[in-house]
């Protein structure tokens, strides 16, 4: 076991697999910088310093990886995969289903995301719901170290492609660079146990379509991804002690979604919860509503999500996203409806 | 416009920048703040030229050119405090300012502003005789699909735009030519836009240079390019690691280097030629961050812009200040409800 922050995590995650796999090669903007120590271990044929030009790298990512690369492919923050959606949405994600199952590109999307930190709607979106809707993609979000690191180790061993989602505000890495920028006068709401925690010595993995059953509780299940888990997880020790007993699921894995656990939990407690950062419509907390429908579960139901574009004050951006307030208030409306 | 007039614009600009500098260390302004000091000659150069129904397309280093424009300065200092009285009501931030009555938006999208100034372009063609629309720009957004796309249409649609882009030579912490192929002058002309350079330490060269590129593009003839090389005098963003690890790397690096150093000698990985390169590409991206100028120092161009106003000199010091004033007062208005410690 060692002790590493979310960001380390990827980074040793990512680091351990190019010691093992030749066929790994990076590819991101500003990697001679951001990823030092891999280029000083790797070299420039391993680790390669793209231009500002996301659309052609990431064609060019589903290309190598096509012919045999298995590159990781890096973003800024998951808002810009905008700029690169045609090779995702058309080519990466296609490969496997056009050729009739017979061509896969293992490759890996690395994308930080969210918000909590000020940085506006281009900058904290999480898009996972959108992601998640596309066949011949992986999807998975890292909510602790240990996950962070199980999830790239499992998606750099992967056939096909992963988009790896990283929650912003547990990265200690990313939440310097954008959000302190090395200022002591900012303060966030950081949760520990995502930040920073304990990583099983390589080779560690988490299986895709695997939840985790964060906190047992019979009234409510709360389903969520990120930082929505630990939020989730605020809420239901507040609530400890009322008559409202949180059952708090991190699903990990969005595409695949671990659907047994969802119909489990929600067959015990009767009272579905989704806290999702993304957007409300059309995303995760509906298809969570559909998946207990076609399970013949018509459980009571609430759903906590950002509901319009992203705000940038502080104030603002806190209120929109899912915080412990409106966790707890709409967990007790439904124990109380 | 006169040299005084282009100085007051810059000074404006460059004041504007240090008052938000202050702010975002004070932790007053949330999240990251690209400060475009550096660009104020650029900026003035070029917005002084535009007018009423002119558009203007901006990114995240935006603030020279709103301030030169005359967005007004209170509302935008809210805006990054994050009130809802601010420019865009506290939703937007820094990167995201619009000013519709300026036809003025900014964008957070590295190249965005190219497709949006040929939006602009088209709208001002059908609605507003002679207006054009302007795209500032960097060299590291050029690479983007959106931005060579959008040379292409401008011309395939005899836009009346103008593309003004600043080389301060790096692409966020890259060094912009080691990620680039070609020229921006060449690469303009190929697609067949109009394309100069200028000086962009010299306003009087950027006014100059500009007026003719604007002009042409008023009179119907086209879209044009504008290529003017500046400082980048505090990073990507204030706080940049880079700089921060360049100027102070004992107390900034340590643990990057460290954590470096610990993979470079790792077992398994590339060999003693890849390792190298690795490291020695590395550090000269650190030397290039440590030789870039910093304010006040040579290479600033409002050191050059005071200069040449030296033989103005009664009349810098009344520029000086009344933007002094004018800035100080702003500031002080912004944060009226503020209490000592910057709580709203």
């Amino acid at each position: 076991m060692r002790e590493l922050s979310l960001g380390q995590a990827v980074d040793r995650a990512i680091e351990d697999a190019m010691a093992r796999d030749d066929s790994i090669v990076l590819i991101g903007e500003d990697t001679p910088l951001l990823r030092a120590p891999l280029f000083a271990r790797f070299g420039a044929d391993r680790v390669l310093a793209a231009p500002i030009s996301e659309s052609a790298f990431f064609g060019a990512a589903a290309g190598a990886a096509m012919a045999g690369l298995r590159p990781v492919v890096e973003l800024y923050m998951v808002d810009f995969i905008a700029v690169a959606f045609d090779a995702v949405l058309n080519h990466i994600a296609k490969l496997e289903g056009f050729s009739g199952g017979n061509w896969k590109a293992p490759l890996v999307i690395r994308a930080p995301s969210g918000g909590w930190y000020g940085d506006g709607g281009q900058h904290g979106q999480s898009l996972w719901g959108t992601l998640s809707s596309i066949p011949g993609l992986t999807v998975v979000v890292a909510s602790t170290p240990a996950d962070a690191y199980g999830l790239m180790t499992t998606a750099l061993g992967h056939d096909g492609p992963v988009i790896f989602m990283e929650p912003k505000l547990l990265s200690e890495e990313w939440l310097e660079f954008l959000g302190s920028g090395g200022r002591d006068t900012v303060s966030f709401d950081i949760p520990a146990e995502g930040a920073v925690g304990a990583v099983p010595d390589s080779p560690h993995t988490t299986p895709f379509g695997k939840a985790a059953v964060r906190r047992v509780g019979s009234d409510v299940t709360v389903m969520s991804v990120a930082v929505g888990v630990h939020r989730a997880l605020e809420a239901a020790a507040k609530l400890q002690g009322s008559d409202v007993s949180c059952e708090v699921i991190d699903l990990r894995s969005l595409r695949p979604l671990d659907v047994e656990t969802v119909v489990e939990s929600v067959t015990k407690t009767g009272r579905l919860l989704v806290v999702d950062e993304d957007y409300r419509e059309f995303g995760l907390a509906g298809e969570l509503a559909a998946i207990c429908l076609e399970a013949a579960l018509s459980p009571r139901y609430a759903r906590v999500c950002v509901e319009d574009t992203l705000p940038y004050a502080r104030h603002l951006e806190d209120a929109a996203l899912p915080n412990v307030d409106r966790i707890v208030e709409a967990a007790t409306a439904l124990v109380q409806a | 416009m006169e040299l005084a007039g282009l100085y007051r614009q810059m000074l404006r600009a460059r004041s504007y920048e240090l008052a938000v500098e202050d702010l975002w260390h004070r932790g007053l302004i949330a999240g990251e703040m690209h400060l475009g000091t550096g660009e104020e000659a650029v900026a003035a150069g070029v917005v002084t030229l535009l007018g009423d129904g002119d558009g203007l397309a901006l990114t995240h280093r935006c603030s020279p050119a709103l301030v030169a424009r005359g967005v007004p300065i209170v509302p935008m200092l809210r805006e990054l405090l994050g009130c809802e009285d601010g420019l865009c009501g506290g939703h937007g931030g820094h990167m995201h300012l619009f000013s519709k009555e300026h036809l003025a938006a900014t964008s957070g999208i590295v190249g965005a502003s190219l497709p949006a100034a040929a939006g602009f372009a088209l709208a001002n063609r059908r609605l507003r005789a002679n207006k054009v629309a302007v795209a500032f720009t960097g060299t590291g957004a050029m690479n983007s699909g959106m931005a060579l796309e959008t040379l292409n249409l401008a011309v395939a649609w005899s836009l009346p735009m103008i593309v003004v882009c600043i080389d301060n030579g790096w692409a966020i912490t890259t060094a912009s030519e080691a990620v680039t192929g070609g020229g921006h002058i060449e690469r303009a002309r190929a697609f067949g836009l109009r394309a100069d350079s200028a000086d962009g330490r010299d306003v009087r060269a950027v006014h100059k240079a500009a007026g003719k590129l604007i002009d042409y593009s008023r009179r119907g003839k086209g879209p044009a390019f504008l290529l003017a090389t500046c400082p980048r005098l505090d990073g990507h963003f204030l706080g940049d690691p880079l700089l921060r690890m360049a100027r102070q790397p004992v107390t900034e690096g340590k643990s990057t280097f460290a954590k470096v150093i610990s993979s470079a000698t790792s077992r398994g990985g590339g060999g003693l030629k890849d390792r190298a390169g690795g490291m020695t590409r590395m550090m000269s991206v650190m030397a290039r961050a440590r030789r870039s100028p910093t304010r006040e120092r040579r290479g600033d161009p409002m050191l050059a812009a005071r200069k040449a106003m030296k033989k103005h000199e009664s009349e810098r010091d009344r520029i000086d200040a009344e933007v002094a004033t004018e800035i100080e007062a702003a500031v002080e208005t912004a944060l009226a409800d503020f209490g000592e410690n910057g709580d709203a």
